[in-house]
């Protein structure tokens, strides 16, 4: 088992080599899948595991990708989405034109549920979602919208569930075990990797969806990803969270109004 | 082991149950005094649909405080807490709740090991761990991480238990130090 310390000493190498800053990520959790990680390699030792790390850019690849949770879903939480659909978007459409920008996107499933959305408010024409991860290649495995079939009944369920109405198969072409998303929905995505933990604002959105990313994050850092969204955001315009997420710790809280109880809240 | 039972050092008492174990929770909920010097964490294996209906059944019979974790949420004594369904949930060493939607653990999210081995992490000799009832193996696994810490750990009599597989494996693989009916944990737990 991996000990405090020792789990300090790698995050140490990750980032004076790698520039990988693990430094503000949740002590419990980043301890558990590090611990994981050691345990599903086989590693004897943990100077063996330190020492593939530091020497093994290949490995380097993997630790990342399996150290960041990547769990999604289509339409994940139904309801948000039905709240999304009925409340948010009518609003943000009225603008010329709309930015969204989904922050920890992993392998893209909730990006391509926005487009869905988008497309059945006739508004995807005139909108462009920013999908981004620290991972590239989650980023990689979503720019092809491509997805397993086996778990299109459930996304399915998920969708009527979020009030839509057409027939979801409607949306993909099956091909062996997995499905693609027709290219209508991509071309109005643009990818690409960003580290919320160093990276910048990039652009003013209407909507910043940031699902199940700050759950693994600590308080300070959650501060500091905050602050980052409300300099992306302009007045009126949506953050929206993971279903257990919550900014009462954040002290930006009285900027923003909660939309009922849907982990959406809307700048003053 | 008397003495280890009447030892107030408890800070919090982690409850994990599965199949049957719902109304051993609900018993206990209804009878935990208010203003218990502990805080009450409960885990239970549930549907995966994201439903609060849940931690409203339990608020309305407990006299204390319930409370479904949020994401960093301070962990208080007096409070009973719920993990929300599709999440584990962990605690940070300054005692505050962490929740992670990483893979399932025995095919379990909420999974009660993790919990278990978690609050074993932060809380060192200061946790008491109970689990319930359940027809998987669930648990036992953070029982050993909670007596190597050495802190409390109780299972339901399995006598008791609709599903006795789960408190009988941690029987057969963990130490366990006390084998409680309900009302012996309620007393137990009042009396922290």
């Amino acid at each position: 088992m991996i000990q405090d310390e020792e789990v300090e000493v790698l995050i140490n190498d990750l980032f004076e080599l790698y520039g990988y800053d693990f430094t503000g990520y949740s002590k419990a959790s980043i301890k558990r899948r590090i611990n994981r990680l050691f345990i599903l390699d086989s590693f004897p030792s943990f100077a063996e595991f330190r020492y593939r790390l530091k020497f093994d850019s290949t490995y380097l690849k993997r630790f990342v990708e399996e150290i960041t949770v990547n769990v999604t879903e289509m339409f994940r939480d139904p309801l948000f989405y039905k709240t999304l659909r009925e409340e948010v978007i009518p609003t943000i459409g009225t603008k010329p034109f709309i930015r969204i920008w989904h922050a920890g996107c992993s392998s893209g499933e909730e990006v391509f549920s926005m487009a869905v959305l988008l497309h059945e408010a006739n508004l995807l024409h005139k909108s462009l979602i920013y999908a981004t991860d620290i991972n590239p290649n989650v980023l990689e495995k979503a720019r092809k919208g491509i997805f397993p079939l086996s778990q299109m009944k459930q996304y399915s369920e998920n969708y009527i569930l979020s009030g839509g109405k057409q027939d979801f198969s409607s949306y993909y072409t099956a091909n062996y075990d997995r499905v693609k998303f027709d290219e209508s929905f991509a071309s109005r995505m643009i990818f690409s990797t960003h580290n919320l933990v160093c990276d910048n604002s990039f652009n003013e959105f209407d909507l910043i969806l940031c699902r199940n990313v700050l759950i693994y994050f600590d308080v300070p850092l959650q501060n500091r990803v905050f602050e980052l969204f409300d300099a992306s955001l302009s007045n009126l315009s949506y953050l929206a969270l993971g279903s257990k997420e919550t900014m009462k710790f954040s002290g930006m809280s009285n900027h923003y109004r909660q939309l009922g109880k849907e982990k959406i809240w809307r700048k003053n | 082991m008397e003495e280890k039972l009447d030892m107030s050092s408890t800070e919090i008492i982690v409850i994990g149950g599965s199949s049957g174990s719902l109304d051993v929770v609900l018993k206990i909920i209804s009878s935990v005094k208010k203003d218990i010097a502990v805080a009450l964490v409960i885990v239970l294996h549930r549907k995966t649909t994201t439903d609060s209906a849940l931690s409203e059944l339990l608020a309305i019979r407990s006299v204390a405080p319930v409370k479904e974790v949020e994401d960093k949420d301070p962990v208080l004594a007096g409070n009973i807490y719920l993990a929300p369904s599709d999440y584990h949930l962990l605690f940070e060493k300054k005692h505050i709740f962490s929740l992670d939607d990483s893979e399932k653990i025995n095919y379990s999210r909420p999974s009660i090991d993790v919990t278990f081995e978690s609050a074993a992490e932060a809380y060192g000799a200061t946790v008491s761990a109970i689990l319930l009832s359940g027809s998987n193996a669930d648990g036992t696994e953070g029982l050993l991480a909670i007596h190597a810490q050495g802190g409390v750990t109780i299972v339901q009599d399995p006598e008791t238990a609709g599903f006795p597989y789960m408190p009988q494996q941690a029987i057969l693989n963990a130490p366990v130090d006390y084998q409680m009916n309900v009302s012996e944990m309620i007393e137990y737990i009042n009396n922290k």
